[in-house]
């Protein structure tokens, strides 16, 4: 068994599709019609052929207070990986994206976390063990 | 004033104040990482949430909502209290 697929609850896809894309910088995969929605799903440029993002619609009724509530409380959805922490902040930072937490060491990881601006906070974290 | 003293008896309270005192303004869950990566407090968001509860009564932290987020301050306003009730004159002044 293999983790191929992994996927964040956006409230709008178009939305999600530029921020995903043209701001952190990911390649659309698929883009297929399905009813009033699309499957859509995105890779790194670092990774082509691995696992995909499935940029979902919020269509479930919890969806949405569960997003609430994580965000509330600063607790991010996902994770992805970065090779340098500090100039990914300064680079997101300079096209507009919002964090809730700065780059902070924390043991073996420096962690920080933005807005996605799509309902959803992301964390990136960079390894400094490997 | 024994709401601070009691506020200020918990290790992990004070593990707390220590993060905020590195970096103001933070989420619940940057202060749950920290106090598990950092100072290996191995306690549920619940419990850490009860400790911020206790820390707000005594004046300790503030809170802030910022849009869909909350952040927890550091106020060291009550501490003030404390260093007055027993200061020394300085030998200098």
């Amino acid at each position: 068994m293999r983790i191929i697929l992994t996927s964040v609850y956006v409230d709008d896809q178009e939305k999600a599709l530029a921020f995903y894309t043209d701001v952190l910088g990911f390649v659309k995969k698929e883009d297929v019609p399905m009813g009033e929605h699309r499957w859509l799903t995105l890779v790194s440029p670092h990774d082509p052929d691995g696992t995909r993002l499935l940029l979902e619609p919020e269509g479930h009724p919890a969806a949405r207070p569960f997003k609430e509530a994580l965000a509330g409380d600063g607790v991010p959805f996902t994770m992805f990986g970065v090779e340098d922490a500090q100039a990914e902040y300064q680079r997101l930072k300079g096209l507009g994206v919002e964090f809730t937490q700065p780059p902070v060491e924390m043991g073996p990881v420096i962690m920080a976390v933005f807005d996605d601006t799509c309902g959803n906070l992301i964390q990136i974290a960079e390894r400094t063990d490997l | 004033m024994s709401d601070v003293f009691h506020a200020l008896a918990a290790p992990a309270r004070r593990a707390i104040l220590d993060e905020l005192h590195e970096r103001d303004g933070q989420t619940l869950y940057e202060l749950c990482t920290r106090l598990t990566m950092k100072h290996d407090l191995e306690m549920s968001r619940q419990a850490i949430s009860q400790h911020l509860d206790v820390l707000e009564a005594a004046g300790l932290i503030t809170t802030r909502r910022d849009g869909r987020y909350k952040f927890h301050y550091l106020d060291t306003g009550p501490l003030r209290a404390i260093v007055e009730r027993w200061r020394v004159p300085d030998p200098e002044e």
